[in-house]
């Protein structure tokens, strides 16, 4: 037992709090939005230029000038704005953006982050992840715990080259909640069914305490 | 001094010269500057920089240059939507510059400022730092990137008035002011001119003093990536 995609996005739900302004990855992250909790009012920013990012269209309603940044075609809301890139990522850059949501390929036990490009294989570019990683106020990672070949994917140190050094805050996987602490990863949470051994087996990075 | 033209390729008159940097607004396929690209092409100006944060896809964008072999060079911070695009970029005919897209959106930005360098915590640590200065405030690091000044912008705007204060929509705004502040000259494509004095002076989104020459026309405007939900049954 561990927890499936939606459940990993409806536990990194609960890292958002009343009145934040986000950035949601693509993938699990974008699943997010589906699990926001009760009471709490988050505004979700896509970083071409929106704050307060709407549901996608009906059909026959999609609008050519209104996508976020996977490119899919989505609406606006009341409190919705607009703005040029550079201004988008000044937000972003200087912290106005509480915390990031992201997917990734390996994290390391320091918080350095890999997810934007496989040395040999066709690299499509970094979009704005590093500007988001270095500049968010906060860094929640959600992944599988592990790759395809069933091997760790949080790290004692990242192989893949970088997207931020140093960046990340929390890791959620299907086997729980760790965070970054000085000397390496906490343990915070277990997932159902996943016991603290089954975890500590699963993980290449040091887990302190 | 009249800002207004007839067509795409008048309105590039005399502007055009082979291994040019141009500044090209868009995202993805959203708010491109379609008419003056096909114009360019139709120019066949040679061994291009596009500054630019996407290279289009196979047949709509910056797309329609590489058919033609006319791009030399992309700084961009997504690439790939685009077969002709990797094709040419894996056999080495087509050189690439990563830029992250805050920092690409802030050099274009800085460019049109005259600010020809600033630091950034963005790519800190990463390959992207490599030959980078890397300069200490407050105890971070930050590396230092630099202004783009481009020969050309090639923006799309939704309404420009005849003095080319220029009102973007919706998420086609993106690159395009910072694309159109770096440029020596900006040519802007608009689906609509309005007389001057119609647009709210508190409402211009970029004023006109960024504008040297102004089109009108029928915008394609496609879609990427159609995404839709149903109506739930009442």
């Amino acid at each position: 037992m561990a927890w499936d995609r939606n459940q990993m996005a409806a536990r990194a739900a609960q890292e958002l709090q009343d009145g934040w302004y986000v950035n949601l990855g693509i993938g699990i992250p974008t699943l997010v939005s589906n699990y926001i909790p009760e009471g709490i009012e988050v505004t979700l920013q896509s970083e071409n230029g929106m704050l307060g990012m709407g549901p996608f269209p009906f059909e026959g309603e999609e609008d050519p000038d209104l996508i976020n940044a996977g490119k899919q075609t989505i609406t606006e809301l009341p409190q919705t704005s607009y703005f040029d890139s550079a201004t988008s990522f000044g937000m972003i850059r200087g912290g106005k953006i509480a915390m990031a949501i992201l997917g990734a390929m390996e994290v390391a036990e320091n918080g350095d982050l890999a997810n934007w490009m496989i040395p040999g294989k066709l690299v499509k570019g970094m979009g704005g992840a590093m500007d988001l990683v270095a500049g968010v106020g906060r860094v929640v990672v959600v992944m599988d715990h592990a790759n395809k070949h069933g091997e760790s994917k949080v790290l004692k140190e990242c192989t893949l080259p970088l997207t931020g050094k140093s960046v990340v805050d929390r890791i959620i996987t299907g086997m729980g909640v760790l965070d970054v602490v000085e000397g390496g990863l906490k343990i915070v949470e277990l997932a159902d069914g996943v016991s603290e051994e089954e975890l500590r087996a699963a993980t290449e990075a040091t887990i302190v305490g | 001094m009249k800002k207004i033209y007839g067509s795409a390729a008048e309105a590039l008159d005399g502007l055009l010269f082979d291994g040019m940097l141009i500044a090209a607004g868009g995202f993805g396929l959203c708010g491109l500057p379609e008419l003056l690209l096909q114009a360019i092409k139709e120019a066949g100006t040679k061994d291009l920089t596009f500054a630019s944060n996407n290279a289009g896809v196979d047949d709509f964008g910056i797309g329609i240059l590489l058919q033609t072999k006319q791009v030399k060079k992309m700084i961009s911070s997504y690439v790939g939507e685009n077969a002709e695009f990797m094709r040419q970029y894996l056999s080495g005919e087509l050189e690439l510059e990563f830029n992250p897209q805050g920092t690409l959106a802030e050099r274009l930005r800085a460019g049109g400022c005259g600010i020809p360098g600033f630091y950034t915590k963005t790519g800190v640590g990463t390959q992207i730092a490599d030959g980078k200065e890397v300069k200490e405030f407050g105890g971070e690091e930050y590396i230092l990137e630099t202004g783009i000044f481009a020969d050309l912008a090639i923006v799309k705007a939704w309404k420009a008035d005849e003095t080319g204060n220029l009102v973007f929509r919706k998420t086609a705004r993106n690159f395009n002011p910072p694309a159109a502040m770096s440029g020596k000259v900006c040519v802007v494509e608009v689906e609509e001119i309005v007389p001057t004095g119609s647009l709210d002076p508190d409402h211009i989104h970029l004023p006109g003093v960024y504008v040297h020459r102004i089109i009108q026309g029928d915008h394609e405007k496609r879609i990427e990536n159609r995404t839709t939900r149903k109506k739930e049954a009442v």
